[in-house]
């Protein structure tokens, strides 16, 4: 007998690598039973129908994937892997989605897709551009005759109206739709001349939508190096063109919103400034001119001035002097001049006459007589006094 | 090289940046930490932004285009939205 004997582990082992290495990931479709939540937040269950059943394990770090919670009895489908666990010799799902059954076959490739994007790490939001906050130009990827090409322009017409926008029109639904959006994407990274893209269309069936689901598609978006808003449907409508996009907008109307900004409120802001601006300006120049005015009043300038003044006033007052001054010796003269006048009348005849003496003229010559001999008797002569004159004849003549 | 090079990308300064030299100034200004002269340069410069500003916000609607690719040229034409009923 040279039958080849395993340990239990040898053949757990390779049991655990055929299995493993031999079924791909798959989707299996069966009823929840034994549904436990460890307190560890391991989910275990078993998938069964009415043959067989599946002992499936559902991580912890695996459920934020989840978007109901499982009950014993509720049909499902479940994405995941088979192993081995070896220590209890079982074979079991190893689930990464689980999705409650009855949804189609297209939700389940856009799970697919999603998952596998994820992996490859498209929705990495390092990987995502950031809006520009004025974009000039904004290149469109839609249908040239749906409601979002319009609803596109008329938003951004009445909330920016100069900026550029360029249609790229495609085929948005239908064979060959995910291609031309793709191409259109790449031939805007070619022009290059766009400085934000809006890719989407209005809503409709997931069937509608589906090229937006497509591989090809999310690619060109996480190729393009201009930055994308997805606007895709309706706001319920989540497409991998929105996880791939650098911002998703619920419709094509408000990815014209989140492109650019309102004027109105621009221009408020601006003309703030501006207020601002002039608030500021006419202070600084009050400011500027107190400054001035601080400067004339200070005493370093009027220093000057006081100077000025000073002298003027001190000439006012030395022509003040000057002129009494002179009024001055103008009056010591005429005291002079009337006390020679007082000396002078002293001298004069008239004087004389007031103390009797009698001027005595020989008539007609009016001769003044100082000597007796100079008459003759009868000679007529005027005697003048003080007051009054009289004439008279010469009688009697003694000379001595 | 292609003729349809518009100089949308060249030259002239973006509406952002005239919006942001706009708040650097009256921030500036604000701080008053300038001489008389050079902050009354500032204040003409900040009025003549909020002008060209203000200009740009009210211009006209600009047309609608298609981009059109030729070979390995593109150019852009007008589109006209078809109103649907």
């Amino acid at each position: 007998m040279e039958a080849e004997i395993y340990t239990v582990s040898e053949i757990t082992k390779k049991i655990k690598d055929i299995l493993e290495g031999s079924i791909p990931k798959i989707w299996v479709e069966g009823e929840i039973s034994n549904y436990t939540l460890h307190s560890s937040g391991h989910r275990y269950f078993s998938l069964k129908d009415e043959n067989s059943q599946i002992r499936c394990v559902f991580w912890r770090f695996r459920s934020n994937s989840l978007r109901f919670e499982p009950e014993d009895g509720m049909k499902v489908i479940a994405l995941g892997n088979i192993t081995v666990y070896q220590r209890g010799g079982q074979y079991q799902l190893d689930v990464i989605l689980l999705h409650p059954a009855g949804i189609g076959k297209l939700e389940l490739e856009f799970q697919r897709l999603k998952e596998k994007l994820t992996q490859e790490g498209l929705f990495d939001e390092e990987h995502k551009l950031p809006l520009p906050e004025f974009p000039e130009t904004i290149g469109v990827v839609t249908s040239p005759t749906g409601a979002a090409i319009r609803d596109i322009i008329k938003i951004i017409h009445r909330r920016f109206p100069s900026v550029r926008i360029i249609l790229n029109p495609v085929k948005v639904q239908g064979k060959g739709a995910a291609e031309e959006i793709a191409q259109a994407i790449e031939e805007f990274n070619q022009y290059k001349e766009v400085d934000l893209l809006i890719v989407g269309r209005g809503g409709g069936s997931l069937e509608d939508l589906w090229a937006f689901n497509e591989e090809i598609v999310a690619r060109a978006i996480y190729n393009s190096k201009i930055p994308i808003i997805s606007a895709v449907g309706h706001e319920i409508d989540f497409t991998i063109a929105d996880f791939v996009a650098d911002l998703r907008a619920p419709t094509p109307s408000s990815a014209a919103e989140l492109a650019v900004k309102d004027r109105t409120v621009l221009l408020k802001e601006i003309s703030s400034y501006s207020r601002k601006l002039l608030t500021i300006q006419s202070n600084l120049i009050k400011y500027s001119k107190q400054r001035v005015n601080a400067l004339v009043e200070s005493y370093g300038l009027r220093r000057p001035m006081d100077f000025v003044i000073q002298r003027s006033q001190r000439t006012d007052e030395l022509l003040k002097t000057l002129i009494k001054s002179i009024k001055n010796s103008f009056e010591f003269r005429k005291k002079s001049l009337s006390l020679v006048l007082g000396k002078l009348n002293a001298l004069s005849p008239l004087a004389v006459f007031e103390r009797g003496f009698s001027l005595t003229r020989k008539l007609p010559e009016l001769m003044v007589i100082k000597d007796a001999s100079m008459l003759e008797v009868d000679d007529l002569v005027e005697v003048k006094f003080l007051k009054g004159k009289i004439e008279s004849k010469v009688k009697k003549i003694e000379e001595n | 090289m292609t003729k349809s090079k518009s100089s949308t990308s060249g030259g002239k300064v973006s509406f952002e940046d005239s919006l942001k030299r706009l708040e650097e100034i009256v921030q500036k200004l604000e701080e008053g930490e300038l001489s008389l002269d050079e902050s009354l340069k500032l204040f003409e410069e900040g009025i003549e932004i909020s002008r060209a500003c203000t200009k740009k916000l009210s211009d006209a609607e600009k047309k609608v285009e298609k981009l059109i690719k030729i070979g390995q040229q593109f150019k852009t034409e007008k589109f006209e939205t078809e109103e649907e009923e």
